[in-house]
Order: structure tokens, then C-alpha cells, then sequence
């Protein structure tokens, strides 16, 4: 269990905060790509490149795998793309429900208020 | 009330916290008596829900049919683990929209606090695959329709 979210969220933005970076991730989004694919349109080393790469896995945004003797990129959806969408179900379910369960105690309280 | 609060803890555990205007043995008894389950536990509305039956025991049974008219209708079922009168409910659900998603171990703690209840709620996710899958079946069901619509009337 993790006790404070708080610093993955920081490395996160932290990571998006830089156009290099969200251009990379970008490129991702067509699919999986070697560090060479990812560098070639930028006006960069391909060790500058490599560290970009090394602070979007650091906030969790992306995965490097081996196939034969290349290293690729593959975005990590998880981070961004699926947990929000299911945390603003869950909010928008319960704040529904418990504002009804709102009027459902009020209603309780004078009949069944101390009743075991 | 202060709005409900929504966190994250690692990466499968969904944290709600709500205040309620009510006493821990009220809040408690509303989520587990039929009779005053079905006043609530339909989120949108326009749903009912045609059949609400908790056999509150620990190993007891509950199932909850919701039915939204052209909107659609799912079930959810499961069991109770932990009943702790007036404080505190451990139960495993899951949802059918029609065919079983994969369970969910839910652990509700009610506290006093004020001159009220802290209602805490510790959910933990299922993977993310079928996280993915019970989206999509939501939004199949046209339940992400409804959200969109019900944002529009709310705000």
C-alpha cells in the first residue's frame, strides 16, 4: 500500500511538462518504437533522447522492452488513459447514491433514531 | 456536507470518504435493510430497482436489479464477509451487465464524527483489463449517456 499518491502525480506532470517528452509520447501512440525511431525527428543526441525516455518510465507513462537485440518503447495506458476514466465513474456513482441516502436519513431520523 | 472525496491508494485501492448528517448506526442500517436500500442505491434518476434482497448476515447474500428503461438494466450480487453493527461492512460484490464481472472487495467503516457519521469506503479495483471491459459494457449500456445528460441538468 502506498500511503501518499501525491509524489507519482508530481513525477507525472513533471514528465509532461516538457515538449520533447509529450512528443515522444505522442509518436507512441501510433505504436511501439526503438529509441533511433524516437529520436530521428528531433534535433537531438540519442542519448539526450534516452533520458526523455528514462523520466517518462520514471513517472510510469512508459515501458521498455526487449525484442531480439533492439530495446523498444511502448506507451504504459494504465497511468493516464485507464484509471481516470474508471475513478470518475466510481466519484460520479457514490455521489449520486449518497446524496439520495441523504434524504433517506433524514427521513429516519425522528421514528428510528436509538432504535437496535 | 462536505463533498465526497476520492483517492487513490497504490495502484488498485479506490478510497471514498463522505460526510453524513446522521447517526453510524442510521448510515449503517441504510445500507444494509432492503426497504431503505431501494430509496438509494439506484444512482440515476429515473432507475428503480425491481428487486432489492440482503440477507444481512455475515456470509449472507444480497442482490440488487436496477432497471433504467431504455437506458438500460444491470445486476450486481454478493456476499457479506464482516458485519460489525453500526460500524463497519466488508462485502464482496460484482456486477452483471449480463454476464459477471470479476469481484470486488468492498470495506465500509462508519465513524462518528461531529454531530454525524464519516462513512469510509476502501474498494479495491479489478485489473485493469477488466476495468476496461466493464467500461465499455457501461458505456454499451448507454450509463455514460446518462452521466453526460445528468451533468448537463445538474450543473
Amino acid at each position: 500500500m502506498n500511503d501518499s499518491p501525491a509524489p507519482n502525480l508530481d513525477r507525472i506532470f513533471a514528465a509532461l511538462a516538457d515538449s520533447t517528452r509529450r512528443a515522444i509520447l505522442l509518436k507512441l501512440t501510433d505504436g511501439d518504437e526503438g529509441v533511433m525511431d524516437l529520436a530521428a525527428p528531433f534535433d537531438m543526441s540519442q542519448p539526450a533522447i534516452s533520458r526523455h525516455i528514462k523520466v517518462l518510465e520514471t513517472a510510469g507513462l512508459v515501458t521498455r522492452y526487449r525484442q531480439g537485440t533492439h530495446r523498444l518503447c511502448r506507451l504504459a495506458p494504465d497511468t493516464l488513459g485507464q484509471i481516470e476514466p474508471w475513478l470518475d465513474m466510481i466519484a460520479d456513482r457514490y455521489r449520486r447514491k449518497y446524496n439520495r441516502l441523504d434524504a433517506v436519513l433524514e427521513t429516519m431520523k425522528p421514528s428510528q433514531k436509538g432504535d437496535n | 456536507m462536505p463533498p465526497l472525496q476520492l483517492s487513490l491508494e497504490g495502484d488498485t485501492d479506490v478510497v471514498v470518504t463522505r460526510q453524513f448528517n446522521a447517526t453510524p448506526e442510521n448510515v449503517y442500517r441504510a445500507h444494509l435493510e432492503p426497504d431503505l436500500i431501494c430509496q438509494w442505491m439506484a444512482a440515476w434518476p429515473g432507475w428503480t430497482m425491481p428487486v432489492c434482497e440482503s440477507d444481512a448476515r455475515e456470509g449472507g447474500a444480497f442482490r440488487f436489479e436496477f432497471e433504467g428503461g431504455e437506458e438500460g438494466s444491470f445486476t450486481t450480487t454478493g456476499e457479506y464477509i464482516t458485519l460489525t453493527p453500526s460500524s463497519l461492512i466488508v462485502h464482496i460484490e460484482r456486477m452483471h451487465m449480463p454476464d459477471p464481472a470479476p469481484d470486488s472487495h468492498v470495506r465500509t467503516t462508519f465513524e462518528a464524527s461531529g454531530t454525524g457519521t464519516l462513512l469510509t469506503l476502501r474498494m479495491t479495483l479489478p485489473d485493469a483489463e477488466s476495468r476496461q471491459g466493464m467500461m465499455d459494457m457501461g458505456a454499451a449500456d448507454g450509463m455514460e449517456l446518462s452521466y453526460s445528460k445528468l451533468d448537463e441538468i445538474m450543473s
